[in-house]
């Protein structure tokens, strides 16, 4: 086991949704704990890795490589460092509590449900642990086609608009990083994600190196998403069903990060050095996220579109983090200062990666246990609810104020290392950047806890609104699915070497071989 | 045994952490058992803070060599961030004001919150709040310094709104968290700057001599804003922080709206937490700005934003009538004079008003609180009146209160700590002449010592002489002890506190109360300031007078009900009603911000929401959409019409051609052969008739046939 670890985690989701085809559509609950139950398997096989990584994470662990294709010399490789590892833990941690809450909400189809959420669940761990990049071109695809049909089927009112937005949005992105991916292999002549990114591809031809660049980026910052390319999202979040926009935009967007900090920086640094800092259109482009995207958020009026705009505005600051680190590249060779505001840039990137993940899917949650009372997401409709669901309340407002950045849970330390390492580098974007802090705080305090909880509750709105719904505080299901999530965002607040620890590591690895080129 | 009390420093803002956290998480069933908790971690924390305190009040040369005691929290590329704790005589100063303060408050509570249905909460918040500050002012390094603030910027917002029903408590929640979130973005900024430059944020580090030295000889240009010292512009990026949590102009917006809150949170905001913060984070950061030269702009900016602010807010505190809103003001105006002192170099100056000030506005707004308890949660003061007999201990309590807060000469705390200020900046200008910035500095502080006297006794007089203007002021009765109590307790301290920092020469009672203790224990290398005869008299001169003004336009002739402001008559006489009304409505910044920064930024937000939605973004991806279906249907058509076309063409062609091939096969072919068949029958019907069966016939047909063969032959031969 030892040795395949990273195969188990992987594909534990894959065989359990195969063996769901074989229980009985009637039966409803078996299919239900079984997902759940399967979904521990790579959730404790995480932890386990975790604490393996922890003594060593600027390493590959766990490496496994069988010949796949050799004719054209693709192998199944796999790997974890330390960002990978935090990666694995947040996607098995949002998977089954994704399953656990729609243990309770899903009702119809629920075999084809879990077939498809575990079949995404394969994809997902498959894109973190690839060190080929055929591997991962095909988890990555493994991904689309269940998160479509969950929009598709599940979804609410425009699903299908949103599902074929989502689908044409990133099945263009993949032809990019498909093209992409060929353009690296006809130079290295591998696909093997380590050799080629130490035979650093057209490394002598800025304008090919450019195009790959372009070709991958393209991929990726749809993926993210970035401005431009990020209408895809409020839609697909919004029609999403609830544990699917809590995997979108838990884990989903995270594939695009990951790939700009596993694939595009560590092959491609001058290229991206020279639009991170000599024409910086990557820094512009993460800041324009940012402040629109919280600027955005100000003007909704539906909830599940707010949160959902939100993960913009939140993503750009890891793009931030991102570009700084690249951008660094630029100055001064071996300055000690500067190596570590480029290692805190990017260690707040990734953790910025992990607790947005926490922290929106909690968001993504709360917003379905509402609208599963209410029946409605419109912002008008609330009012007064904080001594009506005291409970609901209270958690709503932590997770609240993890996402605006409090400090003493998660988000603060993200953001913090995101703006230290940035400012550094790339002073002016950081100080633009900065202002999304305050808009982030009016549009969390205003628009949704203001709007939703404090007044004075009036039954007559209400029952106008929501045609009579009964409202009930937390219910023990939905406080089970909280907790754990509320408990992360504090623990990370309070001690943000847990997971920073690995960060480090791997990210100081990273960019020392990336600056030694 | 002191190694062990300093090593303990870092439990002083645990206990109230825990606390919040009991409560909030177990304890909240029973107010009982929340406020038992929350005043026995308060009440350990406070002992253990005089322990720290008085150990360090004992130690020689703290200043020079402060406690440190950190662990590593977490990593930071190649090195490691610390945590910890650090005690210094600012901190030992702190430490002695904050959490005495605020159990007195705490224990308040429990009769101003009684029978509130959050009574739980209100104790886990308040915890939290206290926590906040205590780990701000223990702190070892500007992170969590800052992760306090914000914390405590947290609790500001929870407890402003805490009556969250209604509407003008929570948006006042609001505005205190998105405005001193404005200043915290400085402060931010500054800390970055100063932790990217420095590579630290451990004070020892960044106020070492040599990070010190190193900031100040580094310059920068701006655009527009020209060439600045590091070291200045981080100081003036930290201040901005304090503008924001101290509620200087033009950030001061949010502090009277925070009236909103229940009365102990208004005291804690204003005396002992929030507000103080602002001053402690400048006192922190002031070795920065003694590294800049003297004729640096950073001074100028912080010295007149505080001597403007002590000015403008005491101008806005006369006019106003809401008991609590005039004690806001007063706040704002004292926080004034701690900033405008440390912008002049008036260090020692500024911490001792930072001290004294809680005290005695604790013990005010306290008062305040018990008054309005006792009037029905009535605010206002033309409605009250005649308190004096009715209430007697708030009275006597509040009147010392008000006494040191307008710097009654020698017997109160705040005539010291003023004086100290003003002398700070008398001493300054006549070192530097008439039009340099001390100079100013003074005069505007002097004006405002003037008003707030007068104010001051406006306020009493209104408040508690004459008669009841109202049945709630009619029917008022003293607080319960859990209120008096700590009015008591604080009155004590607002007057004794003072006697700490007596200058060395002022006759008799210099040398009585110790030789400036304070001094020589916070402010070890700055110059004592020598006692200024002509600025003590003619600041107790004004203190007397505007205090004896006040009771002249007020006290002699008591307000009656309905009846206009005499001050406003006496104005509106002489044609400045207008100023009076423009005082009273606070200068009308709060609609100057409404009507421009929070229109534009959600006109701003709605804009980029149609940008994004329905004017470019999506409508352009929409649009690719669109034209990529119009590419396919096009294509379709194509395929449709013409590729279609011509299979069906080449398909009609083929049966065409196979409908003429069948034609031809029916027709041609068939017609041949059947055609064959037929003219064979038809010959053979044709030549039956021949064939005779006769010889004698067929010898004739040979016959003539050789005859004309034969014949045939010989004419063409």
């Amino acid at each position: 086991m030892g040795t395949n670890v990273l195969s188990i985690i992987t594909f534990a989701p894959l065989l359990g949704a195969l063996i769901i085809l074989f229980i009985p559509r009637e039966k409803e609950d078996w299919i239900r704990w079984w997902s759940i139950a399967i979904s521990l398997v790579p959730l404790g096989l995480a932890f386990f890795v975790y604490g393996q990584v922890r003594s060593a994470p600027g390493q590959m662990w766990f490496q496994e490589a069988y010949e796949w294709v050799p004719a054209i010399s693709v192998y199944y490789r796999l790997g974890v460092d330390g960002i990978s590892a935090v990666m694995l833990l947040l996607t098995a941690l949002l998977s089954t509590l994704s399953y656990f809450y729609s243990a309770f909400t899903i009702k119809e189809r629920v075999k084809e449900y879990y077939f498809l959420f575990l079949l995404l669940e394969t994809g997902m761990f498959g894109v973190f642990v690839s060190l080929d990049l055929i591997l991962f071109y095909v988890f990555w695809e493994i991904g689309l086609v269940p998160m479509y049909l969950l929009i598709g089927v599940w979804g609410g009112e425009r699903r299908i608009y949103a599902a074929i937005k989502f689908f044409l949005y990133t099945l263009v992105g993949s032809v990019a990083l498909l093209l992409a991916i060929l353009g690296v292999y006809f130079q290295t002549g591998t696909f093997s994600i380590l050799e080629a990114a130490a035979a650093h591809p057209f490394a002598d031809n800025f304008s090919l190196a450019a195009l790959a660049f372009w070709g991958f980026f393209l991929g990726f910052a749809i993926k993210v998403p970035c401005f431009p390319f990020h209408t895809w999202l409020p839609d697909a979040h919004t029609e999403a069903p609830t544990a699917g926009s809590v995997i979108l935009a838990g884990v989903l967007l995270k594939l695009g990060a990951y790939g700009f900090i596993r694939i595009v920086l560590p092959f491609f640094p001058q290229v991206f050095r020279f639009y991170a800092y000599n024409l910086p259109l990557i820094p512009i482009l993460a800041v324009i996220s940012m402040v629109y995207g919280a600027l955005v958020c100000m003007a909704q009026w539906d909830l599940k579109r707010l949160i959902a705009y939100s993960s913009v505005s939140h993503m750009g600051y890891v793009m931030l983090g991102i570009s700084a680190a690249a951008a660094s590249l630029a100055l001064e060779r071996g300055h000690a200062a500067l190596s570590t505001s480029a290692v805190m840039a990017l260690n707040g990137a990734t953790l910025q990666m992990f607790t947005h993940g926490i922290i929106t899917g909690g968001l993504f949650f709360l917003v379905g246990i509402i609208y599963e009372r209410a029946h409605t997401r419109d912002l008008r409709a609330f009012g007064g609810l904080a001594s009506k669901v005291p409970y609901y309340y209270g958690i709503t407002l932590v997770t609240g104020f993890a996402s605006l950045g409090l400090p003493g849970l998660a988000g603060f330390w993200s953001e913090f290392f995101v703006f230290r390492g940035s400012f550094h580098i790339i002073p002016v974007f950081a100080a633009i950047g900065i202002v999304a802090v305050v808009l982030t705080a009016a549009y969390i305090l205003w628009k949704v806890v203001q709007q939703m909880f404090l007044g004075e509750f009036q039954q007559s709105k209400w029952d106008a609104a929501t045609h009579h719904a009964p409202l009930s505080d937390m219910t023990w299901w939905e406080k089970v699915t909280m907790w754990p999530l509320v408990i992360v965002m504090v623990l990370v607040g309070v001690f943000p070497s847990v997971i920073v620890a690995l960060l480090n590591g791997a990210t100081s690895a990273l960019l020392l071989a990336v600056s030694s080129c | 045994m002191r190694e062990i009390i300093f090593s303990s420093t870092w439990l002083i803002p645990l206990f109230p952490l825990l606390a919040f956290l009991g409560i909030i998480l177990s304890a909240h069933r029973s107010r009982r058992l929340s406020h038992g908790i929350a005043i026995a971690a308060m009440t350990l924390s406070w002992l253990l803070s005089w322990g720290v305190a008085f150990c360090a009040f004992r130690t020689p040369h703290l200043a020079e060599h402060s406690i440190h005691f950190t662990v590593p929290w977490f990593p930071t590329g190649a090195t490691t961030f610390p945590i910890g704790v650090c005690v210094d005589p600012l901190t030992a100063v702190a430490l002695f004001m904050v959490p005495f303060v605020c159990l007195m408050i705490f224990i308040y509570s429990t009769g101003y919150m009684r029978g509130d249905p959050r009574y739980s909460r209100f104790f886990a918040y308040i915890s939290l709040f206290a926590a906040g500050m205590l780990g701000l002012v223990v702190s070892e390094n500007l992170l969590t310094l800052f992760i306090s603030w914000e914390i405590m910027g947290l609790c500001s917002y929870l407890l402003i709104g805490f009556w969250y029903e209604k509407a003008s408590a929570y948006r006042a929640g609001l505005k205190a968290f998105i405005v001193t979130k404005i200043g915290d973005l400085f402060l931010l900024l500054g800390i970055l700057y100063l932790y990217s430059q420095t590579g630290s944020l451990s004070y020892d580090v960044i106020f070492s001599e040599e990070a010190l030295r190193s900031l100040a000889g580094r310059t920068l240009t701006l655009p527009l804003l020209g060439t600045w010292t590091v070291a200045s512009l981080i100081a003036l990026l930290i201040f901005g922080g304090t503008v924001g949590k101290s509620a200087q102009f033009p950030l001061h917006v949010w502090l009277p709206d925070a009236m909103e809150g229940p009365t102990p949170v208004s005291a804690l905001i204003h005396a002992a937490t929030m507000v103080s913060a602002g001053i402690f984070l400048l006192a922190r950061i002031f070795p920065l700005l003694r590294a800049v030269e003297h004729g640096d702009p950073a001074w100028g900016v912080i010295a007149f934003t505080g001597a403007f602010t002590a000015l403008f807010a005491s101008v806005i505190a006369v006019a106003q009538d809401d008991i609590k809103r005039v004690l806001a003001f007063s706040t704002i105006s004292q926080l004034g004079y701690m900033v405008a002192a440390l912008g002049i170099g008036g260090y020692v100056a500024a911490v001792f008003h930072l001290i004294t000030h809680a005290f005695f506005k604790a013990l005010l707004f306290l008062g305040s609180g018990s008054v309005i308890i006792a009037c029905h949660h009535e605010m206002d003061m033309k409605a009250m009146g005649g308190l004096k007999d009715r209430m007697p201990v708030t009275f006597w309590t509040f009147v010392l209160g008000g006494l040191a807060l307008s710097g009654f000469p020698l017997v109160t705390s705040g005539f010291w700590s003023k004086e100290e200020i003003l002398t700070h900046a008398w001493h300054e200008f006549t070192r530097q002449g008439v039009v340099s910035r001390p100079f100013f500095v003074w005069l505007l502080l002097t004006v405002a010592a003037g008003l707030t006297a007068f104010y001051t006794a406006r306020q009493i007089c209104l408040t508690f002489l004459g008669q009841p203007r109202s049945h709630h002021a009619a029917q008022a009765q003293e607080s319960p002890w859990t209120m008096t109590v700590p009015l008591v307790m604080l009155a004590f301290f607002a007057i004794c506190l003072g006697f700490a920092g007596i200058p060395q020469e002022f006759p008799l009672l210099g040398a009585l109360f110790g030789d400036n203790w304070l001094h020589h224990f916070v402010g070890h290398s700055f110059p004592a300031t020598p006692v200024s005869w002509p600025v003590m008299a003619l600041s107790s001169a004004l203190a007397l007078g505007g205090l004896g003004l006040g009771w002249l336009v007020y006290g002699r002739k008591p307000l009656q009900a309905d009846q206009l402001d005499p001050l406003e008559r006496v104005m509106r006489k002489r044609r400045l009603g207008w100023l009076y009304q423009a005082a009273r409505r606070r200068f009308y910044f709060d609609e100057l911000y409404q009507a421009t920064i929070v229109r534009f930024v959600i006109w701003l937000s709605r804009m980029c929401y149609h940008f994004d939605k329905h004017w470019v973004v999506d409508p352009l991806v929409n649009l690719v959409g669109r034209v990529t279906r119009l590419a396919a249907e096009v294509s379709a058509a194509f395929d449709r019409v013409v590729i279609d076309g011509l299979v069906n063409l080449s398909g009609r062609a083929g049966i065409a051609l196979s409908t003429l091939s069948r034609w031809t096969d029916d027709v041609i072919v068939d017609g041949v052969v059947n055609g064959l068949g037929r003219a064979t029958g038809a010959l053979g019907r044709a030549l039956r008739p021949v064939q005779t069966g006769k010889v004698q016939n067929y010898l004739l047909v040979a016959m003539m046939t050789v005859l004309a063969l034969a014949g045939l032959y010989i004419f063409y031969r």
